[in-house]
Order: C-alpha cells, then structure tokens, then sequence
C-alpha cells in the first residue's frame, strides 16, 4: 500500500523586544545565569504580570504578514505543569482566544507553488533552563537553575496540516524564517533558538480523508535536523505501517548524533496543562486603529519584492528568489541598483562575486566589506571603459580583502584599460608578423583564429587592452 | 484611657499635640503586645527593631514640621500599624501562615505597604492568618490559632483573624487584611472592628501573596470608620505593576464622614434573612435597618436570586485560582525544601506534602479537579456563567438603591475547634460574603450590637460577642458606604466598647 505523509508545524518565534513580555527585564542573549531576572520573571509570590505592548505590536505584524485575522479580543491563559525551569508552575500562553487565527505562507519546492493554511500565531512567554553542569565549577553533582529566559517573549505559529513532505516544511519553515526577519520581529537564529520548531507527524493511506495516527517530534533547532528527523519519522512509520504495525500517538524527541528520533511521552503520560484564563491579565482587546498602525509600518515582504524585482528589474524567477531570500540582501541589492540602474548586472555580479566571497570568508550580507554604492561604482568603471570585465573580476577581490573604492585601487595598481588605438595597432602589426602561419590560415577562412590573436595582445598588454578596440584593430588588419 | 485603647485618629491628634511621641506610641503597644499575645497570638513575626527605628524617624519627620506647617503630617506618619504576614515587606519574612514559607524573606515590598511606608507609618509586625488566606477561622494557620480578645475560647475569624485580633487588643492601631470570600469582613464582625473590602482594583495586589487572584482584594481593619477611611485612602491607589488595578484617583474618604443619609436608599436583599440565621443577629442587623430609616433613609426590599449559588460557584473558582497559584511552592527557588528527596518528584511531592496544611491540600485538589481536561465545562466554565449571574443580580439591584443592608454572618464568633471537622459548615459562615468578592463590589463590615452572652461552661458565663452588619455599595462607590457607615456610627456606641483582657 502507498501511504501519504500529513505534516503540521509549531514554529516559536523568539520576538525581539528588549524587554521580557511581562516584566521589564532585558532579554539580552549570553548574561551570566540569572542576571536578567526580577520578582515577577522569578514566580516571587505576590508578583504580578504587566503585558509589554511591543509583543502585541510584533505578534500583530507577524498576523498582518501572514494574511490573519486580528482578534478585536483575545485571552491569556495559563498551562499549568510542573518543571523547575518554569517558575511560577504554569506558563502565560493564549490558549482559545489567539491573537491571530487564518492566513497562510505560499512555498516554492521543485518550481512548484503551494499554500500552506495557518491555525493560529499566539503570544506566550518563555520558560528558563536548567544547567546540567555547573557554569564555573563545572560540577555536575546538582542541576541548576537559570531563569534568564524565563519571560522573554514568543510567538507560536502553528499550521494546518498541509505539508507532505520534509522539503515541504523545510521550504515552509524558510519561508516563515524570511518573513519574521523582514519584519524585523526575530533574528531568526536557531542555534541561538531563537526559532524553534515541533513538527506532528501521521501517514494515511493515498487517498484516504481520515488522518493517521500522529506522532510529535519536539524541539528541533536546525533545517538539517528538521529535514532528517522528518523524513527518519515518515520512513520509520511507514515501515511500521507495511509491516502491518500500529502507530502509537507519542511525543518523540530527534537525536542528531544517532540521527534516529526516540520516545519522549505517550499519551496516556501526555501532561493535563488544565488551561484556564489567567485571572492576573485583562483581556487583550485590540481597536482597529492599532492594527492600522502596524499595518502603516509594514515593510515589503519577501515575496511581494520578488515579485516586484521580477516585473520592474526583468530579473529571473530563480535570480529574484535568491536576492530577497533575507531581507538585507534585497536591501544591498537595491542600494546598488538606486546607483547603477543596471539590474541584470548588478544581480549577476551579487549572486556570483559577491556571494561567493561571503560563503568563503563565512560572513553575512551585513558583514560585507563592499558597500552597495562602492560595487555599483566598480560596475561604472566597466562602462566607462577604464578597466576590462576581467580586471573588474581583480579589481572586486582587491576591494573585498580591503574595503577600498574601484578607482582607488585601479590607480594604485595601474590597472587602467589600454585605449590607445595607436599603441595598439602597433602592438598588433608586431603581432602579426611574428605569427605568419597564424595569419594566413585565418585568411583562409579560420575566424576561430581571431581568439588566438586576442590573446596575444592581452598577454602583451597583461589584460589591460580594451578587447572590443582589440577586435575591430585585428580585423581590419587581418583582412586579406 | 490608654494610649493603646485609642483610636487611629484621636493618636494622630496626640501627635499633633506633641502630647505622645511616636516612640512612645511603639513602646506603649509593644508592651501591650507582650502582656496580651500569650492569650491571643495574633503575631508570627514582630519587627520590634524596625518599627523603634521608624518610630524614630517619624518623630524626626514630625519634630522637623514644628516650624512654618506643625501639622502637615500624614494622618498615619508614627503611628503602629500591622501586615498581614500575607503582604510583602522587602527584608522581613512573610509566612502567608504556611510552613512552606516559613523561611521565606521577602525579597521587594508590595505596593500597598510602600504607599503605608511613604505615609511614614510604623511597621509593627506581621500577623497571623489561615494559611494562604485559606479558613474563616484562624485555625489553619501554621504557626498556631488566634484567639478572639471578646473570648479566648473562640475564634476570631478568618482568614485576617491576626489582624483583627491584634487591633481589637490594642496592639496596633490599624492593621491591613484582604478578602477573598470574607476574609476581612468575618473577623472584623466578630472582633467588633470597622473593616472594608474596596472594589476589585482599588488597591494594588502586587506583592500581596495570591490565594484567587480574581477575587482577592486588599483592605484595612480598624477601630472606627474614620480610621478605615484614613486606612483605605493610604492603602489605595492605581499601581502600573498591576494590571487588574483602577486607573481612577483615590477620593479622600474622611471628606465623605459627613453623618447624613437622608436621601439615600438602603436595600434590604430577602435572599439575606433565612432560616440559618441567628435570631440574635436578625435582630441585631433588624434594628440598624430601622435605626436608618430614623437617620432619613429610605428602606426598600431588593432581591438578588442567584444568592445561593454564590457558595459553590466561590467553591470551584477560588480553589480553582489557587491550584494554579500555588504551583510555585515547589522547594526549588525559596522556601521549604524537604531535606530527604533524592529526586525532581520526590522533591515535589515530599516539600508539598509537608509544606501545606490540610485545607489547603483539600482546595489544591478541588481546583485541580474542576480544571481538569474533561470536567473543566462542567465545573469552572459553569460556575463563571453563574458569577455572572450574580453579578447581573447586583447591576438589577443598584438600579433601585444606592446601598444594600445585610449580616455579615449567620453567626457571632463560634467555639474553637466547633467547625473544624466539618469544612462545609465552615465554608457557609461565608454566605453572606462571598458574593460580593464574586461581584468584585465594595463592602464594609461594622458593628451593630452585642449577643446577650450569658450562662456556659466558664463560671463567669459566656461574654457578650460583637454582631456585625454589612453594608454593600456599587463598584467605586466607597464614598457612599463611609458616609451611611458613619451616619451609622455617630448616633451608636457599639464601637466604642473594647474587650476586656
């Protein structure tokens, strides 16, 4: 029997407020353990939740991109469990009255569009963790606690059960990943966990309405991860379904050093989290006035650029997807275009210069030592006829390595084209009287020889000779 | 008179005089304090050294006025005041009554007791109380029962039962409470005080520790309605860091102390005057009524028909909020953590075993059960439909009256021990009460009468018990009761009268 994989996803969202969601501590990233902590993100009796409006702002933006409907109310709850991270014994969340309900997220796998449908994105705070080994001592006879991410905030973005395959969430979940870090709400860092994502997984047989059994793999922090953990689980079940087995409804966790996902709880374990409206919190009721202010501030989203690049720049499919892939790429890309019009060549020069380097040297579009205005000025050389395509190849390196400006470091190194059509037609007489053989079968009709002849003169001239100059001398004093 | 006999507003006269120091005030209670608390204990903790200290600084603050304004003190500014060991003082350990947090010293004050601390008053101790607020009798507390000042054998009630003790006595001169279902109210009937429970939100909930959070509000006890109204203006206030707090300017309550009710209409709830109800009591609250209608107040009779939901829809929600509340008394961040467990469950389990009491126990898993996945329609979701019955009950009858007149409780202060066994007859000494909490309204409890007493087991008889009456107003309308309360007051000696000990 052929089976289909059904696939939903929870994406958390790490929001980037400077201060936690109920409290005004910071929710700076690599404090010493528990630094960034006061009585309320401590569970202190008689400490009190005070909602920070910025999460609301971000959790409306994030609703607004994705096509949700904003709730004029919605409701905190608490999910009570028991686990020393969590201090208070229950964590803030929304639970039957989301912020956002609706929207979805188009995809693009194998030059196939589709939509993914979202449930929901609701706002809720982090728990802290617990250090294993202790941070200065290293001693490992005890656990220890640190709350400095207990309270900062998130969002969960949970989908419909639209994905079928592993490319799919993974394309799902760059997609969502792109989206967050346009609107500048999450760095979209998953080592850090910044985004972090449960994926529940169940196989039905081709055709069938009626889902599977579903299982969950908790708390994966990385596409690889993501990926192999999925595709390990579809295959794992469908064995066990062609074997004639039974899928046990569980939560499972991905071990990436087996690379094989393991039992964490089966439902009867499965906690009661006895949800009920958190009577220190007032309902959230949001004016339309609010969302039409979030909507104001939104900025253009990954695919509206693309889409944009597309049919104003004539970029390709492929070309304009890779450039707004993060938002700080498109941005490079249309400061160089605001200089030097040319969108072919800029896109061109970007996506195989310019990322090339990047990926060697490991640095982010932020960290790149050519400033848009600077490439676009060594594209200005090409076209003023200073320097060769080749040498701008040179010239692009020189300014990677040093920050430096085109025309600088084309003085410097003397690097500027030769256009001197009298040298030239010299050079070229020698040229030609020294290659006799070379002459007359070209003569003969072999006008692939022209290429050897340019050669000759870019050795002569170490690549500085205008090759267009180059062309029109030789055949003039090549023809018979 | 002695100076511990007085009231809040007669010291602050004395004050004003330079006829007592503050100091003086502090050693004078402290001393009435050692000569009573035998009896009584209504004090876990005593912050004898810190209140000298603020005692101190308070002459200072008031020796320093003497120049150009000698009076413009506040009306608190020396003088001895007492917590609830449920309210937060940074540096002072707060109990909440529970020896799960006997070890526990709060480590930022609330804000209640810092706008007490601005007025320059002088902590004097933390009192005893049902632990985690959760009893009407004082008898649940960890660190003992609280004995009644108008009879040792009896309870003072609950849960503010140390601090209704301790004013009653003349160990301070106003002490702070707050009521869940009653807890202010009850004691202060049955200690004859003068006791409010404001509004929902009127004051700040911050670091006051949460029993049920949707009910829980915070409230002074004291001698007479002058010193409430002195208690409750310093008390209030809109605080950011609580989110349920009013953002609305706190009146000067003393400026509604103006002995007039004519014009006023009094409800009368039939819902109020059962069967249940002691006939002593009726008669008590019966005379109030017709003393009112002598002060010019109109009498009506309302009707409030969800009255008798109120106990069981308080008996899931409240222990519902708590279940939830005190999930952090786990033993591993503060408090009780039991030595022998070796792991994470043991350790919750053993430092929760041992760390509450039986009440609390028994509410924990009441409200464990009705959130529980599969009950929670059943139970919470039912119950705040009839919460808001209730609610609707009262909106009907304000529309016909300003105040509603009714007992505070369906008895006087009963035997310790008496209800002990029996939870539910302990939880329906709240009938009277709770629906006000469940409607977020303010009510004050103040005394109208004495029982007879009589003969018992004691060879001197059974003393007289205070009877106190209740006096409900719409939300915000606190003025309305401190001004019919006051009216009330001037023209009767009930609060006058102080325990013999």
């Amino acid at each position: 029997m052929s089976y289909e994989t059904v696939i939903g996803l929870e994406v958390h969202a790490q929001l980037l407020t400077a201060t936690k969601i109920f409290c005004a501590c910071s929710t700076r990233f690599g404090a010493a353990p528990n630094e960034n902590s006061c009585p309320v993100c401590l569970g202190q009796p008689g400490a009190l939740p005070v909602l920070n409006k910025k999460v609301v702002d971000y959790a409306i933006r994030a609703g607004l991109a994705i096509g949700c409907t904003i709730a004029k109310k919605s409701i905190f709850a608490r999910k009570n469990y028991f686990y020393p991270d969590l201090p208070k014994g229950y964590q803030i969340s929304q639970y039957e009255l989301p912020i956002c309900t609706g929207g979805a997220i188009s995809i693009t796998v194998n030059g196939e569009k589709k939509t993914i449908r979202l449930t929901r994105i609701h706002m809720e705070e982090d728990a802290g963790k617990l250090l294993h080994e202790h941070p200065t001592t290293r001693s490992k006879e005890a656990s220890w606690v640190d709350l400095n991410r207990a309270g900062v905030p998130l969002i969960e973005i949970v989908s419909e059960p639209d994905l079928r395959s592993a490319e799919e969430a993974v394309a799902y979940l760059k997609t969502l990943r792109s989206i967050l870090m346009y609107l500048d709400i999450c760095d979209g860092n998953m080592e850090e966990g910044s985004l972090r994502c449960d994926a529940n997984i169940s196989l039905k047989p081709s055709g069938a309405e009626k889902l599977g059994t579903k299982v969950e793999i908790k708390n994966m922090n990385s596409f690889r991860h993501i990926e192999k953990a999925i595709a390990y689980e579809v295959q794992r079940q469908e064995e066990a379904l062609q074997e004639g087995g039974k899928i046990v409804q569980e939560t499972r966790l991905w071990n990436p050093e087996k690379e094989v996902t393991v039992p964490m709880r089966s439902k009867e374990e499965a906690h009661d989290y006895r949800y009920f409206p958190d009577p220190d919190l007032l309902p959230l009721l949001i004016e339309d006035s609010w969302v039409t202010a979030m909507h104001q501030h939104l900025p253009e989203l990954p695919t509206a650029k693309r889409d944009r690049f597309i049919s104003e720049h004539q970029l390709s499919p492929v070309d304009a997807e890779t450039l707004t892939s993060s938002r700080d790429l498109a941005n490079y890309y249309e400061a160089c275009v605001k200089v030097y019009p040319d969108a072919k060549k800029v896109s061109n020069w970007i996506l195989t210069e310019l990322l090339r380097e990047l990926n060697n040297s490991g640095r982010s579009i932020k960290q790149c030592p050519i400033k848009p205005e600077r490439l676009a000025g060594l594209l200005q050389l090409i076209d003023q006829g200073t320097i060769s395509g080749k040498i701008a190849k040179t010239v692009f390196l020189e300014m990677y390595k040093t920050g430096e400006p085109a025309d600088k470091i084309v003085s410097r190194q003397g690097l500027t084209q030769v256009s001197d059509t009298g040298a030239l037609e010299k050079m070229i007489e020698t040229i030609i009287a020294a290659n006799p053989k070379e002459t007359e079968r070209y003569r003969a009709g072999n006008e692939k020889l022209i290429a050897f002849f340019v050669g000759q003169v870019m050795k002569e001239t170490q690549g500085k000779a205008n090759p267009q100059l180059i062309n029109e001398i030789l055949r003039k004093k090549l023809k018979p | 008179m002695t100076l511990h006999s007085l009231t809040l507003h007669e010291i602050h006269e004395k004050l004003r005089k330079r006829e007592v120091s503050s100091v003086e005030l502090t050693q004078a209670v402290l001393k009435q304090i050692a000569k009573t608390e035998d009896k009584i204990h209504a004090f876990i903790t005593l912050t004898e050294e810190l209140a000298l200290a603020q005692a101190k600084q308070a002459d200072d603050l008031i020796q320093k006025n003497k120049g150009a304004s000698p009076n413009n003190f506040a009306p608190l500014t020396g003088i001895p005041i007492a917590l609830k060991d449920i309210f937060l003082m940074k540096g002072t350990r707060t109990t909440c009554g529970s020896r799960i947090l006997s070890n526990y010293v709060a480590p930022y004050t609330a804000t209640s007791v810092d706008n007490l601390l601005k007025d320059h008053a002088v902590i004097i101790g933390k009192l005893n109380m049902d632990e985690f607020a959760m009893g009407s009798s004082n008898e649940t507390s960890h660190f003992g029962i609280c004995h009644n000042p108008w009879d040792l054998k009896r309870i003072p009630g609950g849960s503010s039962g140390g601090s209704a003790a301790a004013v009653a006595a003349g160990d301070c001169f106003g002490a702070t409470g707050t009521d869940t279902g009653g807890s202010i109210r009850l004691p202060a009937a049955f200690c004859n005080l003068v006791g409010i429970k404001p509004t929902y939100g009127r004051v700040s909930r911050y670091g006051v520790i949460a029993f049920a959070s949707s009910l829980d509000q915070v409230g002074p006890l004291a001698k007479d309605v002058t010193d409430c109204a002195i208690l409750l203006k310093a008390l209030a206030g809109h605080d950011p860091r609580d989110s349920t707090s009013l953002n609305l300017p706190v009146p000067d309550y003393t400026a509604s102390l103006t002995k007039d009710v004519r014009g006023m209409t009094i409800g009368i709830p039939k819902e109020y005057f059962v069967e249940g109800l002691d006939p002593e009591i009726e008669k008590a609250v019966r005379t109030a009524i017709d003393h009112y209608q002598k002060l010019g107040a109109k009498i009506i009779k309302v009707s409030l028909p969800h009255t008798t939901c109120a106990v069981p829809t308080y008996y899931i929600l409240a222990p519902a909020e708590a279940s939830s509340n005190l999930a952090r008394y786990d033993g591993i961040r503060y408090g009780f953590r039991h030595p022998e467990a070796r792991t994470l469950l043991e350790l919750y389990t053993k430092s929760r075993t041992e760390g509450f009491g039986p009440e609390v126990k028994r509410r924990i898993m009441l409200g464990t059960y009705v959130l529980s996945a599969g009950y929670y329609d059943a139970y919470y979701l039912k119950a705040q439909k009839a919460r808001t019955l209730i609610r609707n009950d009262f909106e009907e009858a304000f529309k016909q009256c300003d105040l509603l007149l009714t007992p505070v409780a369906p008895t006087a202060a009963w035997k310790i021990g008496e209800k002990t066994d029996d939870p539910l007859k302990m939880y329906l000494s709240d009938i009277f009460t709770i629906n006000v909490n469940l409607a977020g309204l303010p009510a004050m409890s103040l005394p109208c009468g004495f029982t007879k007493g009589g003969l018992g087991e004691s060879p001197l008889g059974e003393p007289p018990l205070p009877i106190g009456m209740q006096l409900i107003g719409n939300h915000f309308k606190e003025e309305t009761i401190f001004r019919a309360a006051f009216a009330y007051e001037q023209a009767n000696e009930w609060h006058q009268r102080r325990p013999a000990l």
